[in-house]
């Protein structure tokens, strides 16, 4: 396609925006031309893994698309290539900093395996950090050579709604361009919050957008906040040596299983990293020497604590990007509370061509492979007649945490609340995989949890995972469950020996029961 | 009513039984050390005053099955008024094990005998059977302990500082490997004891239909008798019938015990056996060849056993292909001393040879049927295979004869499966159940360098049964992340699954090659128990960042011929 663009550019030579239409109207005949009022069929604002893939399914089918991206730095100044959270500040970053942590106690391990590591083995942060962006970067890359092969229009602008088909782009030297687009798709994403009542937050705080691109090691660290980034940036800078402390509200982990969760900061503590519970940041202030002196109180006692840290990282949730699109102009309808994009089940705004996607989008999951699947169908019922709608059923989620905690569908307590405790039956396990027995590893916390309906068919409601390899064990399970799978199901399938996962397949304990639920020999 | 009377005339033949047993039990309970348990003792006070649980079970099984007790009660009166047991399981593996205790825990009065014959090099092991002695526990720990090895590589791109001088201590490794299998082996016997199974240290042979004599090492014999019987003693590695390998070589049953490094090893054969201890042995640093006759893992998918092997020989395995070995001499004296192999080319007959401190011979398994009196009971074998024909209940042509596990004619080696089908068909001959042991769609995994996870058909297979135009497969390469910041092979990790299109689509073969492919396999293969088809695979969302997820966006096919490089996100 590139090359036929090529050569009837050097054919006809006229102005750029119509070679592109007639190209494309030539190689897809039959698909509807390029209406004139519009310069493209697809405008994506936000170049994330919901917005890339929603444009390079268009442009498969020979629409005329344009992507939008730009980050706006953090307040520390941080910022980034194309891609999104995922790529440059998220799941990809945190999941190789893990793996860094994790080969720490792999290395502790190999010893009891018979390994000679000859002297004390240290962690620089550079040499680890240099490594990751460099990934990213040939990611960020990645992105643009794939955009550019498939035609789609980039530009590294920030987009503003003008009207309901007009967009003002504006660079980062301030070149403004309007372009217009029969369909627009907001795919923004989020970003960190930091807390407003907190002085010095912003000013000396950091969040996830700005500890991957770190330089230099964050040294002794505060994370605030118990969310799943909180949890996982704690787990791997206490992984690679780092002194770290956690400052939890309320609970970890808010929304998932919360016996789950609590064996997730059971296995951290156990692992060197703090916890200050019931904890509340009142202040941060930076120190002569360029430490952060840090007062909280503690919310039953009332008490005030006070240390000092190298990094204050706030976790405390992700707030969406919409603020710069000027929604309220073109009627785009948001939530006040969560300041998210109210959607319908086709992604449609309340301005009907106009759609959202992803972390930007109220209702749906976080979580990337959920935005690239979602930005998918949308492209497809846009421009290839499709009807099927994004599925938001069982999605599985992977925390990667110090012990990884996988799940799927209903978590213990919201079965309960949705089906009444007599309706259900838990079965759960504790069990001890094979690689920590030499280790001598702890595996107080690997624990497996299935939720199933009491009935006589059992069908599954909710699966939880607790251990080495979460997300590689818990994907499989999901598309059982996808399939309607039930607890005979799992009884009926045989395990794979020796794995983790094939506990999953011996569950015979229920909660219910009252019976000691842990695992006992092969 | 006539049950429980029952339960207490088998108490009474019991401990005339057991008095004759007195010798053995004393010297199994210091072997255990557990001294001022009287093993004897308990287990005659624990069987005349029916536990509160087993007479629970009991009530519970007379209520829930009545009608079956009723209609087996003839039977039942019949055999057991006069054996010693109702179930005498031979072997005591994974497979027997489960069917013990699983027959004990509907109240049955069982017993299990099981025996090691030393191996030629003179290795033996305790209750447990190959997977926790000489099979999968060990092998995982091996094969984890060269994953730690290149963990170790890694991690030094991931910031850690780690000197490049790092070596491997074999010694520190086999302790600690047969630290955890003694363990496991001792909770065997404890949970034996626990359920109130007799366990005979002893070799079982068929003397007649309803009899067992059992000889202990100290060539004691003891006979005894039951009305059910499961054969299951499982395999044995394969000699190769030249001279010098019984001498000079070594199989599993001696490498996860073997007092010194092996050095530079010779592995014979091409089973998952023989490429998983290729495998790790080169993962601890060991210079190692492999000498394959004709295929790799005959069985298993051949598109993935040649990536397998690939794999394999970029990380440094020298494979020698199409060579078999001829003659194994010593040429040096010591520990590991060292060996010369000469071998023929299967092409040309070409003759080669090399030397080795280590020849690993790894050339299949055959089953130990031959010396357990079956001609005795009249069961039959297949005389090629020495394995045991079975029908759908795991029932020999000897209708109170049953086979579990390794031994059987075409049905899977694999510790699960004989476990599955232990447990069920204990609970079809006590339980009044009747789920059999579906042995389709098992999963399993090769644990070689690069882990093959697969489940259902193989690609060869699959055309097979549904012919070349009516499946459709989907593959994909894949790089894991954590390969990406050290820079391990891009389009080394692949993916494949096969779909049958006359049946919507539904997937009849899953297969995966790279890290973690036990872990991943698992769980889709509960989703083919459910009839998973490319829809739902195409429906699920992926987790991401893991291996796993390429499943959930798979969409180039075979016969498309299209790349399946890996891309990026």
């Amino acid at each position: 396609m590139f090359d036929a663009v090529a050569s009837m550019a050097a054919l006809c030579g006229q102005c750029r925006l119509w070679r592109r239409a007639a190209a494309a109207a030539q190689l897809h005949s039959g698909v509807r031309c390029l209406s004139a009022k519009f310069d493209y069929d697809l405008l994506v604002i936000g170049g994330g893994s919901g917005g890339l893939a929603c444009s390079k399914e268009a442009a498969l089918s020979g629409k005329k698309v344009a992507v939008l991206d730009f980050v706006e730095p953090s307040p520390k100044g941080t910022s980034w290539g194309l891609g999104g959270t995922c790529v440059n500040v998220g799941c990809i970053p945190k999941k190789l900093m893990h793996h860094a942590a994790l080969l720490g106690g792999a290395m502790k391990d190999a010893q009891k395996f018979g390994w000679l590591v000859p002297g004390q083995f240290t962690h620089d942060w550079s040499t680890m950090s240099e490594a990751v962006q460099n990934y990213i970067r040939s990611l960020n890359w990645g992105h643009r050579v794939q955009l550019n092969d498939k035609n789609v229009k980039f530009l590294n602008h920030k987009g503003t709604f003008k009207d309901e088909h007009s967009v003002r782009a504006v660079s980062k030297s301030g070149k403004e361009t309007v372009l217009t687009a029969e369909n627009i798709v907001i795919a923004t994403g989020g970003r960190p919050k930091y807390p407003s009542d907190v002085p010095g937050a912003a000013e000396y705080g950091l969040s996830s957008d700005d500890l991957f691109w770190l330089k230099e090691t964050p040294g002794k660290t505060l994370v605030v906040g118990a969310s799943y980034v909180a949890l996982e940036c704690a787990g791997f800078l206490t992984g690679i040596g780092l002194d770290v402390s956690v400052m939890v509200r309320s609970i970890p982990l808010r929304g998932f299983d919360q016996q789950m969760a609590h064996l997730v900061t059971d296995y951290m503590e156990s692992n060197g990293t703090k916890f200050l519970w019931k904890c509340v940041p009142t202040k941060v202030e930076r120190m002569p020497k360029g430490q952060l002196e840090t007062t909280w109180r503690h919310l039953e006692s009332g008490q005030e604590g006070k240390a000092h840290f190298d990094t204050v990282l706030w976790a405390v949730g992700r707030a969406p990007e919409t603020k710069a699109l000027n929604l309220e102009k073109i009627g785009v309808e948001v939530n006040d509370k969560t300041g998210k994009v109210i959607v319908a089940a086709n992604d449609a705004t309340s301005v009907p061509h106009i759609y959202a996607i992803g972390d930007v989008a109220e209702g749906r999951p976080e979580l990337t492979p959920s935005a690239i699947k979602a930005g998918k169908l949308l492209a497809r019922r846009l421009f290839n007649s499709s009807t099927e709608l994004m599925n938001y059923d069982n999605v599985p989620t992977t925390v990667f945490t110090p012990l990884e905690y996988g799940c799927i569908g209903l978590s213990e307590e919201e079965a309960v609340r949705r089906h009444g405790e007599e309706n259900i039956e838990v079965f759960h396990a504790f069990y001890k995989p094979l690689e920590f027995t030499v280790s001598e590893r702890d595996s107080s916390q690997c624990y497996i949890k299935v939720v199933c309906f009491r009935n006589s068919e059992q069908k599954i409601l909710g699966l939880h995972f607790n251990g080495p390899n979460a997300g590689e064990v818990t994907q499989g399970f999901s598309l059982g469950i996808q399939c309607g799978a039930t607890y005979s199901h799992l009884m009926s399938t045989v395990g794979i020996h020796p794995t983790c996962a094939e506990e999953i397949t011996k569950l015979h304990i229920t909660k219910r029961s009252g019976l000691d639920a842990t695992v006992t020999g092969c | 009513m006539g049950n429980i009377v029952r339960k207490g005339k088998n108490v009474i033949v019991d401990k005339t039984q057991m008095k004759g047993l007195s010798n053995w039990k004393a010297e199994e309970s210091k072997e255990i050390q557990q001294p001022g348990q009287d093993v004897d003792e308990d287990r005659v006070v624990a069987n005349l005053s029916v536990s509160k649980q087993n007479r629970d079970n009991w009530e519970k099984n007379t209520q829930s099955g009545r009608v079956q007790h009723l209609l087996e009660m003839g039977k039942e009166d019949k055999t057991s008024h006069s054996y010693d047991y109702d179930l005498i399981v031979i072997g005591g593996g994974s497979g027997g094990l489960a069917a013990a205790k699983e027959a004990a825990g509907f109240g049955k009065k069982v017993m299990v005998l099981d025996y090691v014959t030393p191996s030629p090099k003179g290795t033996k092991w305790g209750l447990g059977g190959t997977c926790v002695n000489v099979g999968c526990i060990p092998k995982k720990l091996m094969h984890q302990a060269a994953v730690l090895g290149e963990a170790i590589s890694d991690s030094r791109k991931f910031g850690w500082d780690v000197q490049e001088q790092v070596s491997h201590d074999w010694d520190l490794l086999t302790q600690a490997v047969q630290n955890h299998v003694r363990s496991l082996s001792f909770n065997y016997r404890r949970s034996l004891m626990d359920k109130n199974v007799t366990y005979l240290n002893a070799y079982g042979m068929f003397v007649d239909e309803n009899t067992v004599k059992a000889t202990d090492k100290n060539m004691k014999e003891t006979y005894h008798t039951a009305a059910d019987f499961i054969i299951a003693t499982g395999e044995r590695p394969r000699y190769l019938g030249i001279p010098g390998d019984k001498e000079l070589c070594i199989t599993s049953d001696d490498l996860f015990s073997l007092p010194q490094s092996p050095g530079r090893t010779l592995v014979v054969g091409a089973s998952y056996v023989a490429l998983e201890c290729a495998g790790f042995l080169a993962g601890l640093g060991l210079d190692v060849t492999v000498m394959v006759r004709s295929i790799l893992l005959r069985g298993f998918d051949q598109q993935m056993a040649n990536k397998i092997g690939e794999y394999m020989e970029e990380h440094g395995i020298c494979f020698l292909r199409e060579i078999v070995p001829t003659k194994i001499e010593r040429i040096e004296e010591g520990t590991p001393g060292k060996l010369r192999v000469t071998a023929t080319s299967v092409k040309d007959g070409e003759n080669h040879e090399g030397e080795y401190n280590t020849v690993l011979l790894a050339i299949g398994r055959d089953a130990c049927t031959h010396s357990i009196g079956l001609e005795n009971v009249g069961v039959k074998l297949n005389e090629k295979t020495g394995k045991v024909p079975v029908n759908e209940k795991e029932q020999t042509n000897v209708p109170h004869i049953y086979a579990i596990g390794d031994i059987l004619e075409g049905k899977l080696e694999l510790t699960p499966v004989a476990i599955q089908a232990g447990r069920l068909l204990a609970r079809r001959l006590y339980g009044g159940q009747n789920t059999e042991c579906d042995y389709n769609n098992v999963p399993t995994t090769v644990f070689t360098p690069l882990e093959y996870g697969a489940c259902g058909r193989s690609e060869e297979k699959a055309i097979e049964a549904f012919g070349e135009e009516n499946i459709e497969v989907y593959h994909s390469s894949f790089w894991p992340l954590e390969w990406t910041v050290p820079n391990k092979g891009k389009d080394t990790c692949y993916a494949k699954i096969i779909c049958n299109k006359q049946d919507n689509d539904r997937i009849v073969g899953f297969h995966i090659l790279g890290p973690n492919a036990g872990e991943i396999t698992q769980g889709f293969a509960v989703a083919m128990k459910c009839g998973m088809t490319k829809v739902q695979l195409d429906n699920t969302i992926g987790i991401h960042p893991v291996c796993a997820e390429v499943f959930t966006t798979m969409s180039i096919t075979k016969s498309s011929g299209g790349s399946v490089s890996a891309s990026g996100c």
